[in-house]
Order: C-alpha cells, then structure tokens, then sequence
C-alpha cells in the first residue's frame, strides 16, 4: 500500500477525531503537502457532520439564550470580519459617492449663477440713469414738489409744451404747464406733423392735472415718422383721427 | 447574531448533551461556541460551506474537548467541511435527519457503533479497538465504510 493509500485511510479516523499520537502527526504533516486529501477530508468532514444532524434533542433552555444575548451585548462587536469583499459591494458605494459628487458640482454652479443674477440685478439697480428718469417721473406726479411757471416779466403764464422726440427709437416724451382745464369729455391730443406733408400723425392724449401739468410718454405712433412740427388740439375723449380745429399749441423748434 | 442562535441552537445544545449527558455542560458548550462564532465571524467561511453541520460539528469537537479536560482547544477555523445535502431550512435538515437516522438504522451494527464511539464519545481508534476486541485495521475500515454509507445518503 503507497504512502498515499495509506493517508487516505487515516482521514477517515481523522475526521471523526479518532486518530492521535504519531499517526495524526504524520497525517497532518502530508495534509500540508496534498490538496487531494484535503478535500477527501472536508468530504469525510461532512460526512460526520450528518452523524451530528441526526442526532435529535430537546431545545436549549431559555437561560441559555439570556446568557448568551447578555454576554454579546456585554462584549464590543469584533472589529474584523474576515470576509472577501467582491467589487459588487461596493457599486452602492460607488454611486453614492457619484450622487454626492454631481450634488457638489451642482451646487457649485447654482452659486455662480445666482452671484451671475445678483450682478446683473445689481447692475441694473445701480443704473444711475434709470434711477434718475424714474426719479423724475415720480416728481412728475408728486405731490410735494412745488412747482413754478417762470415766464417774462410783466405777462401772465400762458400754456406751454416741451416735446422730445427721436425718431430712430420711436420715443417720444411731452412735457406740458400752464394747460387750461378741459370741460367734462374732452382731451387733449398730440400730432406729429410728418415731414412729407402727409396729414398729420395722432400721437397719444393727455390731460392736465389740478395743477395744469401734463406727461405724455412713449404714445403709441407709428415707426420712422420723420417730424416736421407737432401740434396740439382738442378731441373729445377717445381721441380722433384728424385734428380739430383750432390747433392750442404749435411746435416752434425742430 | 440572535436570528443565527435562535435557528442552531438547539442542534449546538443536542449535540452537547449527546456527547456530555449532562445539561449544565452542555448549555456551557452551546455558549462557548455561540460566542466564539460571534467574537470571530470569519472562523465560518460562507463561500466554503453550510453553516448547520459546520456548527453541529463544533459542538462535537468542544464538547470531547470539555470531557476531556482538554487545555488545547480544537482551533474552529481548521475545520472545513463540504455538505452536498439541502440544509438551508429548519424542514430541510428534519428531512435530512430522517434520513441519516434510516441510514444509520440500516448499517451493520458494528459499523454504527464504532462511529459513535469515535464521534459521540471521542474514543481514539485504539481505545476502540480495545474496547471492542477488533483488530485496528477493522476499526479503520468500519469507521471509513460507515461514513461513505452516509455521504451515499445524498449523492442522488
């Protein structure tokens, strides 16, 4: 019988805790050596095991499962669990981590634009002219502002207009004082008296307020209108087509 | 760590009592090994076996070691052990223990108990060759037939 015959034997009593002294040494020794009967061992191993599952018996007392919880919950947890990690166990890791880095990046950009929105904003409430213009407009209106017609010495205030208007923009703006008070129906209207000698071009109504003042900004007329004058009328309320006459005001600059 | 001991401890507990006869040191043995899993969870390899016939054969090994007053214990992470059986269900293993328990039934009684006497009572082959009155080459060949009949069990 080869030597190795002679171990495959011996495993058998080794499995079941049957072989000692010199014998189990030299067993051992060759186990070392041989993964052939290493695995015949965790066979026989097994086999014996089923020795011990056919065993049957009581269950264990239920002191026993106090004694044991109380002595784990008694002892810290083992720091190492010897256990191989394969690469799937850490893919919820890994995309936990990529969520926190795209939350990051995100957050990052969410800054720069909002500190984008507040220049912006910044700049445009800091516009020194639309701040001033929107003064104006509401000095226009306001009921603290005195205000005074100035005229030549020696006459009495008569009504009076300052018109601006850029053609290229389409903006226009009226500034009007000393304005008669209209009767109930009526308004006042603005015409744009065209260069080519068509008839002339409504644009926009006002009507003075207590104190005989008038604002007419930006009235709806038709683009690229090249002035040659501008007149004032009266219309009744709703404003008209074609002027009435008498014309009130009439432009003298250019 | 509790679901574990709940579902193997009573396994631990009869395979004590079986090998110790008293119930005192068999609750010891279940919780020396309850413990010792719980302090090194890496003793068990998962990947290499099954957990029931792996704690069922420690509790073996500490309780021999218990009679025998044993200063070395057996070191549970040499042993591995491959099972072919379903074992994973409390049913599963009552199938199986049923059926081990006809095999066993079933072998030459020789054969049985010189099984027992080296599982159950932790009998070296030459003490059971002397209480017997075999020849060690038989005691050998019994304890190795004996363990082939139950593997045959369940190799279907």
């Amino acid at each position: 019988m080869s030597a190795h015959e002679q171990y495959a034997e011996d495993l058998a009593l080794y499995a079941v805790g049957a072989l000692t002294g010199a014998e189990q040494q030299a067993l051992e020794q060759h186990l070392a050596d041989c993964p052939a009967c290493r695995r015949e061992l965790e066979s026989l191993r097994g086999d014996a095991s089923l020795l011990a599952l056919s065993v049957s018996g009581p269950a264990a007392p239920a002191r026993s499962r106090e004694r044991f919880t109380k002595a784990v919950a008694g002892e810290r947890h083992p720091r190492t669990v010897r256990r191989r990690r394969s690469f799937f166990e850490f893919v919820p890791l890994l995309a936990a981590a990529a969520v926190v880095l795209i939350c990051i990046l995100l957050w990052r950009e969410n800054v720069q634009l909002r500190r984008r929105l507040d220049h912006a904003e910044a700049r445009m409430l800091d516009d020194s002219a639309v701040a001033k213009a929107r003064e104006i407009v509401a000095m226009f209106n306001s009921p603290n502002v005195a205000r005074y017609s100035l005229t030549a010495m020696n006459s009495t205030p008569k009504p009076h207009a300052k018109c601006m208007y850029e053609m290229k923009s389409g903006h226009l703006l009226l500034l009007a004082s000393n304005l008669a008070p209209l009767p109930a129906g009526k308004t006042y209207q603005l015409w744009i008296i065209p260069m080519t000698g068509d008839k002339p071009v409504p644009a926009g109504m006002f009507k003075p307020n207590a104190s005989g003042d008038a604002m007419l900004m930006d009235p709806t007329i038709p683009a690229g209108v090249e002035a040659k004058n501008f007149a004032v009328t009266i219309e009744a309320e709703g404003g008209s087509a074609t002027p009435t006459m008498p014309i009130q005001m009439m432009g003298s600059g250019g | 760590m509790t679901e574990l001991y709940d579902r193997h401890s009573c396994l631990v507990y009869s395979v004590a009592l079986r090998v110790l006869g008293d119930t005192g040191a068999a609750e010891d043995v279940l919780q020396d090994v309850f413990l010792q899993l719980w302090r090194n969870p890496g003793a068990f390899n998962a990947a290499r076996g099954k957990l029931a016939p792996w704690l069922a054969v420690i509790a073996r090994h500490k309780a021999i070691d218990h009679v025998r007053g044993r200063r070395e214990q057996t070191d549970i992470e040499d042993i591995v052990l491959s099972v072919d059986a379903h074992l994973e269900e409390a049913a599963d293993r009552e199938r199986a223990a049923t059926k081990i328990r006809a095999a066993l039934a079933a072998m030459p009684g020789e054969q049985r108990k010189a099984l027992e006497m080296a599982f159950f009572q932790g009998l070296t082959h030459t003490e059971i060759a002397q209480q017997t009155g075999d020849p060690l080459g038989t005691v050998k060949t019994r304890i190795r037939s004996g363990l082939i009949q139950l593997r045959k069990v369940f190799e279907q």
